[in-house]
């Protein structure tokens, strides 16, 4: 096998390929859980931010990130610690991870919050502002349901998280 | 006061710490499973979706403040959830207190009334305590305050909906939450209570006074109150007993007995 360097830079790119175990088109690092990554001689260690408190899919992920670090980078001394501060807020989901999220058929959250509180979501269907609300709460802590009027399908949207 | 350190920490700093992280963290964990026994038997699907949702996001919220216990040295985060006997646990007692009459498998009669106003008031305290937390002495509580709030945003706003429409229906749904409304408040002193340590705990910047936390409940309150035409009691029972003193009922204990069985069998399955 071909050695590759180990830089953040390298690293980085291993974790594009860890995606969210249960929305297998957005990467940890487009969801905005990567907050840092320091290499040294001895030890890499990795900074996640949870999503959701009780979201029961750490452990997974940090399983997830250990495996594609020692399988592909043949990188030994991992830590994986998930922090708290800063909180992560849902304007942390990158560009390409809102795009990503549209493919699965979840609705990016806003960008910005309006001072309202309202939270208008485009179907990502068919992108139709006609749209209604089920369920604010979904099948994950993270995700609410939704209805489009237009193009009649059900649809989940990201939730809005924001320390606003 | 400036942030403190766990070394700098001196004992009685640290017994009024401890002490208030056990009971953020009871509290959260005796109604995250209540919360967890309404599955399937929720007033209809979305509401079944949602509650074990909130139930999910409370128990991770007790989950994280027994890790700063561990953090401090008490123990396995496991061990604080699952081993510690009821006299120990400083949750108010009207959080443990069953669902209704009957049993999870074998006719149960749960009171979604009491569940809608039991969850409402408390989620309402627990807001006004992070909102102070998010200032205390302690940096990795306000840390963990400030995360914790992102999701009360939505606990609140569902348990207040719940509240003023059941309040606004009239007749016996009135009837109904009217009565839990009187047994909530019958308890409801225990909830407002930070317990024998309150005074260290607001004297070291933990948190703030009992009285000016209450306060702020009441005053937010009021408007809802008065929406629904419902006045605030002159004071808030602590009939069947204080949590923060350790005191519980028999709810607490098989309660335990229940959701510690899988942990008793094998200690080293992940909750």
């Amino acid at each position: 096998m071909e050695q590759i360097e180990i830089t953040v830079s390298n690293i980085l790119d291993a974790l594009h390929r860890v995606k969210d175990p249960e929305i297998d088109t957005i990467s940890i690092v487009d969801l905005g859980m990567v907050e840092k990554v320091t290499v040294n001689d001895h030890l890499i260690c990795i900074d996640l931010l949870p999503t959701f408190m009780g979201c029961p899919a750490l452990e997974i992920i940090r399983n997830n990130v250990v495996n594609e670090l020692k399988c592909f980078m043949g990188i030994d001394f991992i830590k994986v610690q998930f922090i708290y501060h800063p909180p992560w807020t849902t304007d942390r989901v990158t560009e390409e991870g809102r795009e990503n999220l549209k493919k699965f058929g979840i609705a990016p959250p806003p960008k910005l919050m309006p001072e309202t509180g309202e939270w208008h979501v485009d179907c990502p269907y068919c992108d139709s502002t006609y749209t209604t609300l089920e369920n604010l709460f979904g099948p994950t802590a993270c995700r609410s349901i939704l209805y489009c009027k237009s193009c009649k399908n059900p649809f989940e949207a990201m939730k809005p998280v924001s320390t606003m | 006061m400036s942030k403190i350190d766990i070394q700098q920490m001196d004992s009685a700093y640290k017994s009024a710490l401890t002490d208030l992280l056990y009971q953020l963290a009871d509290d959260d964990f005796i109604l995250a499973y209540r919360g967890s026994e309404w599955l399937g038997l929720a007033p209809h699907i979305e509401e079944d979706v949602a509650f074990s949702s909130i139930s999910q996001d409370t128990m991770g919220h007790a989950s994280m403040f027994y890790q700063l216990l561990e953090d401090l040295g008490e123990g396995k985060v496991d061990d604080l959830a699952h081993s510690r006997k009821a006299k120990y646990r400083r949750n108010a007692i009207l959080l443990e207190m069953v669902n209704g009459p009957g049993h999870y498998l074998k006719k149960p009669q749960y009171d979604w009334a009491f569940a809608v106003v039991r969850n409402y008031f408390y989620v309402q305290m627990k807001k006004i305590r992070m909102d102070s937390l998010k200032n205390s002495s302690y940096e990795p509580l306000a840390q963990i305050a400030i995360n914790v709030n992102l999701e009360l945003y939505y606990h609140l706003l569902h348990w207040r909906t719940w509240f003023v429409q059941l309040m606004q229906a009239g007749d016996e749904a009135r009837k109904r939450m009217e009565a839990a409304i009187n047994r909530v408040f019958d308890d409801f002193g225990g909830v407002l209570s930070l317990g024998p340590l309150g005074q260290e705990m607001s004297k070291s910047g933990l948190i703030e006074p009992e009285e000016i936390l209450k306060k702020k409940w009441i005053l937010v309150l009021e408007p809802v109150f008065d929406s629904i035409n419902l006045s605030m009691p002159a004071n808030f029972g602590i009939k069947n007993g204080n949590g923060r003193k350790g005191e519980h009922t028999e709810d607490l204990d098989s309660a335990l007995s229940i959701l510690s069985e899988v942990y008793r069998v094998n200690p080293a399955a992940a909750w």
